[in-house]
């Protein structure tokens, strides 16, 4: 694994992304970026409000800024400033292209034609970046990763198929209500007594018992679905990692008593962990406990989120002070208004989310105590809570187990003889270069958490009525496997795709971050 | 090395009492207990039931004699099934459970090593690419899903096994099947990836060198030095199908103890959870034992401390 490199002005292709931390801070942002369009996208289509109209300018403007930026990286012949170039310009192209649909046209709904505009930038844009990715001739640790990762076959078709599933349960509710008026709730009012009908040209995977499109519950589950995996290994790797980084580093008896405490839950039944935080937290015991869990996780991930974008940010300008010779007052403001932009983004999204997702915690966080609170909901986030806090004990040992090994190595020597504290040395030095098996973890993570979360559903403790995940929907299924087995199988089949091509990217990345210990 | 596991078997009872501590903290501190899901009882009976399972006792004299019962191995009669106790449940419903396991763990470990070892010698070959396809579709498609395919191909179908409950052997083949999958799997992909790993270790090309044919080598130091991340893999995994395999019982209809344990979580049925808690620990804990010294046994360079 490579050190931690700085930046130096003999770096000849002088391109600040270069460095693996720079390439993690900026796919950060990048996410993050996709995350204000995802709630944008939930805006102008649901109507839900997520973002004021002025911050939304304020995100053009930042847009416009950053990718002019890329742009000139771009024209200054850097291959990969290309691909950051393209993928600025995705973002700019999809928000400008909605924005101004919605405000010329008064809607506050992307109708098709904004839609198509948005799908075909979309897949232009993707096109370009990947064309781009496979030309690239940089011999950074990443891109030879990423080069090895797409040399594999069935790495590159767990992709393809993740991108397309992830899109399709984004965009497809939409395409399907727009093209036949069918939403996943949407019940016939007949009198037929039998209404689980076959699959048929206008339901593709047939109608459950209530008579209820399954293609659109099916892609409706899968936001859960993917939400539980996603969110619940993001609360595994902040735990895991802290709790495996910090025993590996301190060792000796500290690290003892903490590998102990690992074992100890490790003996006891997940299930038990599960329903113990379940019944605690939620089911009937509605009160504040409930508000203020979620709003602590929110806020810490908020935390968080401010902090990336401030390491992120500071990383940036650094490359950029290094290597291009921008007046650098000007390059400070830019740099400060781009952060003030994306704080009050983030904390924005936050707040509304909260109070949009988990009513509780929205009222919570308005100084307002009530008891309605969407039982539903709070249950699907205690749940994403509890799956993150019993899988992070794999994790903690895989850090834990790299840290052991790196800790020795003359880099930490050379930090804590300049004086770094302990904190900055596992956080600063230590973590990051544990981070490839780390990433590989984590992706194996995710299908094993949507496993779970699909075997609770299937014990009745997942996911609760009004909502569904692929889980619930295979459970409810199984009801009705001898007459109506399209129920089962097509939510089966779905869930069983998007886990196998997890698992190949995950066996993937494997292979090409940890060339070492790849399976031959 | 006798010091060594009789210094581990030692510390499998301090640990097993911790997590049924643990355990108990976790029952107590979630609001609610047995009574408060069941129909209100009125006031005066509910006194009674209370002192006669000794919970008008403050907490510290009732974890104490819980304790005190535990250490002499017995875990009190179930306050769901009334007039059982929990020794008796755990051992009428555990020989399903273990049945289903071991049966699945036997197969698993049948398919999951010739699969591996096949794949591993002739690697990319057609074998190679497909039985790996297979571990890998096996790993991906949950086994709420497998079983009633299973059925519905087998039995709703074809008609050739029965759908559910227990009885012959017929009953038990989609059980197992559908148990053993993921773990074949699982083994399959360790075994391989060992194997390539040894054969092309320098003591693989020795014991080439000195003329031993391929056999020996392979059956008696490849397969020794391969095996090793399948034993740690297979320890927990013994314990678990022993244990967790509340969906298969669930789809099939088979008196598990998995089943029961879910549902004495449920019901809040302390006895019960905290007896099937400890046996369950007790049973992983011995699992890991015994892959940690068959270490040993397995790689001559492994040595214990």
């Amino acid at each position: 694994m490579e050190t931690e490199t700085t930046e130096t002005p003999e770096n000849e292709e002088g391109f600040p992304f270069r460095s693996p931390l720079g390439f993690g801070y900026l796919a950060f942002v990048a996410i993050l970026a996709l995350a204000l369009i995802c709630v944008y996208v939930s805006d102008s289509w649901w109507g839900t409000q997520l973002l004021s109209q002025t911050s939304w300018i304020a995100f053009l403007l930042l847009a416009v800024v950053s990718s002019a930026l890329a742009v000139w990286y771009f024209v200054r012949s850097s291959k990969i400033g290309g691909i950051y170039a393209v993928i600025l310009i995705d973002l700019i192209a999809v928000v400008a292209a909605s924005y101004l649909y919605d405000r010329y046209y008064g809607t506050n709904t992307l109708d098709i034609t904004g839609f198509i505009a948005f799908l075909i930038f979309y897949l232009i844009t993707t096109a370009l970046a990947i064309w781009y990715l496979l030309t690239t001739t940089s011999n950074s640790l990443w891109a030879d990763a990423w080069r090895r990762l797409i040399r594999n076959k069935l790495a590159t078709f767990g992709l393809i198929v993740i991108w397309l599933i992830t899109l399709m349960v984004v965009i497809g509710p939409s395409i399907i209500f727009w093209t036949t008026g069918l939403t996943p709730e949407l019940m016939p009012s007949d009198g037929n007594l039998i209404r689980s009908f076959p699959p048929s040209w206008t339901h593709p995977m047939g109608t459950d018992e209530a008579g209820r499109d399954i293609l659109s519950r099916v892609l409706q589950g899968g936001r859960i679905s993917l939400m539980v995996g996603i969110i619940s290994t993001i609360v595994s790797l902040i735990v895991g990692v802290s709790y495996g980084a910090t025993a590996g580093y301190l060792g000796g008896r500290i690290d003892n008593v903490m590998m102990r405490i690992v074992d100890i839950i490790y003996a006891i039944p997940y299930i038990l962990i599960v329903i113990v935080l379940l019944s605690v937290f939620g089911g009937e015991n509605t009160n504040v406990l409930v508000a203020s869990v979620p709003a602590i996780v929110a806020a810490l991930v908020l935390f968080l989120i401010l902090f990336a974008i401030y390491l992120s940010l500071s990383r940036l300008y650094d490359g950029l002070l290094r290597n291009i010779s921008l007046d650098e007052t000007l390059l400070k403001i830019v740099f400060i208004a781009v952060a003030v932009v994306f704080a009050w983004q983030a904390i924005e999204i936050f707040l509304t989310l909260n109070l949009y997702m988990f009513s509780a915690t929205g009222q919570w966080l308005a100084g307002i105590f009530s008891d309605a609170v969407d039982q539903g909901l709070s249950q699907i986030f205690l749940l994403f809570f509890a799956l993150g806090l019993v899988s992070w004990l794999t994790m903690a040992r895989v850090v834990r187990g790299q840290i052991l090994s790196l800790k020795n190595e003359e880099f930490v020597l050379a930090a804590r003889a300049t004086g770094v504290s302990t904190p900055n040395i596992i956080f600063r030095h230590l973590v990051p270069n544990a981070l490839g098996p780390v990433i590989v973890y984590a992706t194996l993570t995710v299908p094993s958490v949507m496993l779970t979360e699909a075997f609770l559903s299937f014990l009745g403790l997942g996911v609760q009525a009004p909502y569904a995940s692929w889980g619930s929907l295979a459970a409810d299924g199984i009801k009705n496997i001898a007459i109506f087995p399209w129920q089962l199988i097509f939510p089966g089949v779905t869930m069983a795709l998007t886990l196998f091509s997890l698992n190949f990217l995950g066996d993937g990345l494997r292979d090409a971050l940890d060339p070492q210990t790849r399976k031959f | 090395m006798l010091k060594f596991i009789l210094k581990r078997i030692l510390i499998i009872v301090p640990m097993a009492l911790l997590v049924v501590t643990v355990t108990w903290v976790l029952i107590r501190v979630a609001p609610g207990n047995f009574y408060s899901t069941e129909r209100n009882l009125p006031p005066a009976i509910e006194e009674n039931i209370k002192k006669k399972y000794g919970l008008d006792q403050p907490w510290y004299i009732q974890y104490g004699t819980m304790m005190g019962n535990i250490l002499r191995l017995d875990f009190g009669d179930s306050l769901k099934y009334q007039g059982q106790s929990v020794n008796e449940i755990i051992r009428r419903h555990f020989p399903y459970s273990a049945t289903l396991g071991i049966l699945a763990y036997l197969l698993a470990l049948a398919v999951g090593l010739f699969a591996g070892i096949v794949a591993a010698l002739k690697q990319n070959s057609a074998f190679d690419y497909g039985s790996m396809a297979a571990a890998m579709l096996g790993l991906s498609v949950p086994n709420f899903v497998l079983g009633p395919i299973l059925v519905l191909f087998f039995s709703l179908y074809l008609f050739w096994l029965p759908p559910a409950r227990w009885g012959g052997l017929l009953h038990l083949i989609m059980p197992v099947v559908t148990l053993a999958a993921i773990y074949a799997a699982y083994i399959a992909r360790l075994t391989r990836a060992g194997m390539l790993e040894v054969m092309r270790s320098d003591y693989i090309r020795t014991a080439r060198a000195k003329g031993l044919n391929e056999r020996t080598v392979l059956l008696k130091h490849g397969l020794r030095g391969g095996i090793v991340p399948v034993v740690s893999f297979t320890g927990p995994a013994l314990a678990s199908l022993l244990a967790g395999t509340v969906v298969v019982e669930k789809v099939f209809a088979i008196p598990g103890l998995g089943n029961i344990f879910i549902q004495s979580v449920l019901n809040r049925d302390e006895p019960l959870i905290l007896g099937i808690v400890a046996f369950l620990s007790i049973l992983i804990m011995v699992a890991n034992l015994a892959v940690d010294i068959s270490y040993g046994f397995l790689d001559p360079r492994i040595r214990y401390e």
